[in-house]
């Protein structure tokens, strides 16, 4: 790890400052940044500690029926909050289906959004990778690939995002809360990744300093709680990135689909909403026909980037099936195993 | 860079002067107070080996900046038995064979206090594995390990031990 400053500012206006310096970084917990730093591929020269920051964890429920959360709340803080995951259960379905018990308590909300990319070419510093290092080239392009991108990537750049947080959360309209040195601004969390096009350095829209303060679910969102599921291959049962994740959303009346809200997961350098698909559900009924077709409409424009032509067709099962379940209802308690397509469900579902 | 810092390792109120803030939460324990019962296996959050309850809740120290911990609450393996009285978790862990080598278990019995305090698996086997699934044992006794984890959970409940988590 190379050697740093160590600065813990008192507000968000200092951690601003100090942070517009080049070559500042912020750490919150630190589980995704510190890796970085103990394998070279991360070298900030200040580290601007944003841990305590007053005000930043807390879960504020807000007049108009949405929710505002802070960007220090711990995943697993999130995650259980009774009243939170009752309303965005495929939230908290996300957020327990991803790292381990010690990381989701540890990690932070503003910190899952900035998380980078676990392609092992970027990880591996004697590697050509254009995010960690501009113009070098990616070695992932014809490398081992099988879990790369499959949708939105460039020549320069295949990684994928491995947020499951973020897939839900895209769905759901959520809108991400900035501080910058110009004050406040708020971002769509659809536009807040960039895809990589070329120049995959460029990791989002956020400028040199600025810091996510809070993120926030407009009222609407909660319409979904009856019929919200997340959904996650992996290569092992628990504590591992997706292969390929997708969050279901849907408002109902009886069999038919009013409104309904779709995301990928680890298929693509952003959380992939998948607007067309929800185009096609919107006024159905909801049966494995439609469920079918939304996913052919999701994953029309995938092309492989390597050995993963699989991973579109695992893409529209996992769609079709988190549809499938996401329309049997929301499950009183998270399964044993949540989003794992191997978890039985125990209790009854919500009907709304 | 010199950092005056303290903390509160299983009780005692330690004072110490940091003079690289490179340092993590487990390179302090295990280097600078002479607490080695947390182990550096991966060193990168994979593992779980290193796993103590800092605030009452368990997380990797491998992957936690010392100096970013100023003040916290910190429990280690060496905090839990009462003198020469183990720790209901321990008790479970040598009752079922929740171990072989044994260099994970000081992480797998901090992460079954930190599961057993969370209060989330409710004697689910199911619920057990995947909330210990962030301690990886390469003799591979986890069917000791969750057996061991459920015997605590009920023992502590019965006993209303669980705040000592």
């Amino acid at each position: 790890m190379n050697s740093f400053d160590y600065l813990r500012p008192a507000s968000v206006r200092e951690a601003v400052a100090a942070a517009s310096e080049p070559g500042a970084a912020y750490l919150a917990a630190g589980t995704n940044l510190l890796d970085l730093m103990k394998g070279g591929i991360a070298r900030p020269s200040r580290l601007v500690d944003i841990s305590r920051l007053p005000g930043l964890d807390r879960i504020e429920a807000l007049a108009d029926g949405g929710v505002r959360i802070g960007a220090l709340v711990r995943n697993a803080d999130l995650a259980r909050d009774r009243d939170f995951a009752r309303r965005f259960s495929a939230v908290a379905e996300a957020l327990l289906s991803g790292a381990s018990a010690q990381l989701r308590n540890a990690a932070t909300v503003g910190g899952n959004l900035l998380q980078r990319t676990r392609c092992a070419y970027f990880y591996d510093t004697a590697s050509a990778c254009n995010k960690r290092a501009p113009g070098s080239g990616c070695e992932a392009r014809g490398g081992e690939n099988r879990l790369h991108a499959v949708l939105g990537w460039s020549e320069s750049c295949i990684a994928t995002h491995p947020s499951d947080f973020c897939v839900p959360l895209v769905a759901l309209d959520a809108v991400v809360e900035i501080e910058g040195k110009a004050g406040r601004r708020e971002v769509p969390l659809e536009t807040f990744h960039r895809l990589p096009g070329d120049a995959p350095d460029r990791e989002s829209v956020l400028e040199p300093g600025e810091m996510i303060v809070a993120l926030r679910l407009p009222a609407a969102a909660a319409q979904f709680a009856a019929h919200a599921r997340y959904l996650k291959l992996r290569e092992r049962t628990s504590y591992a990135f997706a292969v390929v994740s997708a969050a279901a959303a849907l408002r109902m009346k009886d069999d038919t689909i009013e409104e309904a809200r779709l995301a990928l997961g680890g298929v693509a350098l952003k959380p992939w909403r998948a607007r067309e698909a929800e185009r096609i559900l919107a006024g159905g009924r909801a049966d494995a026909a439609l469920f079918r077709r939304a996913a052919e409409a999701a994953l029309a424009e995938a092309k492989p980037s390597g050995d993963n032509g699989f991973k579109i067709e695992l893409a529209r099962r996992i769609v079709a099936r988190a549809l499938a379940l996401a329309a049997a209802g929301t499950p009183e308690r998270l399964p044993a195993l949540p989003g794992s397509p191997f978890a039985a469900l125990s209790g009854d579902v919500i009907h709304a | 860079m010199s950092v005056s810092m303290t903390l509160t390792v299983n009780g005692v109120r330690r004072k110490i002067e940091l003079d690289d803030p490179r340092t993590t939460l487990l390179d302090l324990l295990r280097e600078r107070l002479d607490l080695t019962g947390a182990k550096k296996g991966c060193d990168r959050g994979q593992c779980g080996a290193c796993t103590v309850i800092v605030g009452g809740r368990r997380i990797n120290s491998c992957l936690a900046l010392a100096v970013s911990h100023d003040g916290a609450d910190i429990l280690t393996i060496e905090g839990v038995a009462q003198g020469d009285r183990l720790h209901p978790v321990q008790e479970a862990f040598l009752a079922h064979d929740g171990l072989q080598c044994g260099f994970c278990t000081p992480g797998q019995i901090m992460s079954a206090i930190g599961l057993i305090g969370e209060g989330q698996a409710g004697g689910d086997p199911e619920r057990v594995r995947e909330g210990m699934s962030g301690n990886l044992c390469r003799c591979a006794a986890y069917q000791g390990i969750t057996q061991a984890v459920l015997e605590a959970e009920k023992a502590l409940a019965a006993s209303g031990l669980k705040e000592v988590a």
